[in-house]
């Protein structure tokens, strides 16, 4: 539910000053970041820890989507802007126009789009071509038993569930199942937040729907997916995002305006660190390889 | 020195100024919204903007990056089948329990009634919405054996119940404002409770009720977050109850907040509002027309 994650948030929000304020710390310095909806728990989890790391530092983290972030980044009101996609070559250009400064960017991690189906729907994998049948526009696929499929009670209307139009997710999967230029097909339920997708897809037999991987619960049936009809399919885990076997993961990002200052640079390191980076995994995505460190 | 009379004049006009001021104020309110929706869309409006695809079609694809289009059809389709079915609901419950209230229960139950028809007015849209979400849906899916439970029956009946109290509660005072000789003189002439109502009642309130009815219009068109939850938030045009709609207000509310600043998709949801202004004005200036032909006759 977005209005109760947000709520959660504005209340998380509204107690850190408060709790700062207590220890009296003479230095506070705040970090403000935005951005990616998809990020938004991780980033959560990422703040919640560096206080413990470095107490005269608060994160305040809050979502709204990667568009969100970058539109607060070109503002300049954001010291870290969250992304589940990359800049936009225009918004790096209003950026400099409207600031002087390019956004600078920094991989904090991978994500893996998971797509799930209704518990009780027989499915097991799904290619790539089927997606772009069922969401793309001008696709055939409008039932399961177009694909073989055989439902229960009779819920043979395949139920597309999507994201509102300017989320990264949304662009993503977009550009990963229907490449660049073609368009989603009209009549899919865009919901306003990835918990949302999974939450409607739980309670709809016929549902299908993606968020990033770490938003699937027990409640849903997580699909393999296959690169061409026929071939293997891969579960969205860790190993085969990194080997790039799972065709759809995608990395994540962070953005700052220009170098970062020395604590905003600092908290960046520290989520490249060994510790950050084990945060990523227990919020269920996928760390950077340890080889491959940041450029 | 000011004497007393003086100093009476002077505070006198200074109130009568304040409260001018205050009547004036609505007008400048509603002047002002205007002008800065209109503001923030005319760029777009006046520059290269499609009239004929924005009113007659229904494809709605503002970000796409081949074939960008900008047709509300299907939310407007949207927005009006949600009211429509909620004023078909609330409606009918609503003036009978605005009669039930004002002519046939007694105080206790009266007082009662207005407490907690009021206290369903009292529950926020997105509590609602919340309710759609998470008890309608399965209840719709499993009752009508529907796919889904987000569509138009569930945001109609949210509507519905969000829009009741309104039509109560005005159409209650729209009664009560009967004179009560009307009814000393049809109970007089030996008349039952019901053609009290059907024959003296109803028609003498006639203005009252339909006020009330057009606030409940009012109030359903308007509505954001719960519809937003509870329609299933699709672009398509309803064809059936069970058919997932968006409606005009919800797409506002979810895409505004991320659309690019002065852009033209920013520029085209403004013109969604000022579509939305002109709704609300030729449903007021209807009802104005209306009520003024009745009193003609």
């Amino acid at each position: 539910m977005k209005p109760v994650v947000s709520l959660l948030l504005a209340a998380t929000l509204a107690w850190l000053p408060i709790g700062c304020s207590r220890s009296k710390q003479p230095e506070m310095r705040v970090i403000q970041n935005i951005g990616s909806d998809t990020m938004v728990n991780l980033a959560q989890a990422w703040a919640e820890e560096y206080v413990k790391v470095e107490p005269s530092v608060s994160v305040e983290v809050s979502g709204g989507g990667s568009g969100t972030g970058i539109a607060a980044l070109i503002n300049g009101t954001v010291d870290i802007a969250n992304c589940s996609r990359q800049v936009h070559p225009q918004e790096i250009e209003q950026a400099r126009q409207n600031t002087g400064k390019a956004p600078r960017e920094f991989m904090v991690g991978y994500d893996a789009l998971a797509v799930y189906v209704h518990k009780s729907n027989p499915m097991e994998e799904i290619a790539l071509e089927q997606l772009a049948e069922i969401y793309g526009e001008g696709g055939h696929f409008t039932k399961w038993s177009q694909m073989g499929i055989t439902m229960r009670g009779g819920a043979d209307e395949i139920i597309r569930v999507s994201r509102q139009s300017n989320s990264g997710t949304y662009e993503y999967f977009r550009e990963a199942i229907l490449g660049k230029g073609r368009d989603f097909k009209l009549g899919s339920r865009d919901m306003h937040g990835s918990k949302d997708v999974v939450e409607l897809v739980s309670r709809t037999p016929g549902a299908i729907g993606y968020s990033g991987m770490g938003y699937a619960t027990a409640e849903v049936k997580t699909l393999r997916i296959a690169s061409k009809a026929g071939g293997k399919s891969f579960a969205p885990t860790v190993e085969n995002t990194l080997d790039h076997t799972y065709p759809i993961a995608r990395p994540l990002f962070m953005y700052t305006l220009g170098e970062p200052a020395g604590h905003v640079k600092k908290y960046i390191d520290w989520i490249h660190s060994e510790a950050g980076q084990k945060i990523v995994t227990q919020s269920g995505y996928v760390p950077l390889p340890r080889t491959g460190t940041q450029p | 020195m000011m004497n007393r009379r003086q100093w009476q004049s002077v505070t006198e006009t200074a109130i009568e100024l304040l409260i001018r001021l205050c009547g004036i104020s609505a007008i400048l309110f509603v002047f002002g919204i205007f002008f800065f929706v209109f503001r923030e869309g005319a760029g777009f409006l006046f520059h290269g903007f499609n009239f004929r695809e924005f009113l007659f079609s229904s494809e709605w694809y503002p970000t796409s990056h081949s074939h960008v289009r900008y047709g509300v059809l299907a939310l407007i389709a949207g927005t009006a089948s949600v009211t429509a079915l909620a004023m078909l609901l609330a409606v009918p419950f609503g003036v009978g329990a605005a009669i039930f209230i004002s002519e046939f229960c007694g105080p206790k139950v009266r007082e009662t009634l207005k407490i907690i028809i009021e206290m369903l007015a009292a529950i926020p849209s997105v509590v609602w919405g919340f309710i759609g979400l998470t008890v309608m849906n399965p209840l719709i899916i499993r009752l009508f054996g529907a796919p889904i439970g987000l569509n138009v029956l569930n945001g109609g009946l949210i509507l519905a119940l969000m829009s009741v109290p309104i039509v109560v509660s005005i159409g209650e005072d729209a009664l009560k404002a009967v004179p009560d000789s009307y009814r000393e003189a049809a109970l007089a002439l030996g008349v039952t409770r019901w053609q009290l109502v059907y024959r003296v009642l109803l028609p003498a309130a006639k203005n009252g009720l339909l006020a009330a009815v057009l606030l409940g219009v009012g109030r359903a068109a308007g509505e954001t977050m719960a519809v937003l939850m509870a329609t299933g938030h699709a672009v398509r045009i309803p064809t059936s109850l069970m058919d997932s709609v968006r409606t005009l207000t919800a797409t506002i509310a979810a895409e505004l907040g991320e659309a690019p600043m002065h852009s033209q998709h920013y520029q085209v949801l403004f013109i969604i509002g000022i579509l939305l202004f002109l709704i609300t004005f030729v449903i007021n200036l209807t009802a104005d027309l209306v009520v003024r032909g009745v009193r003609v006759k």
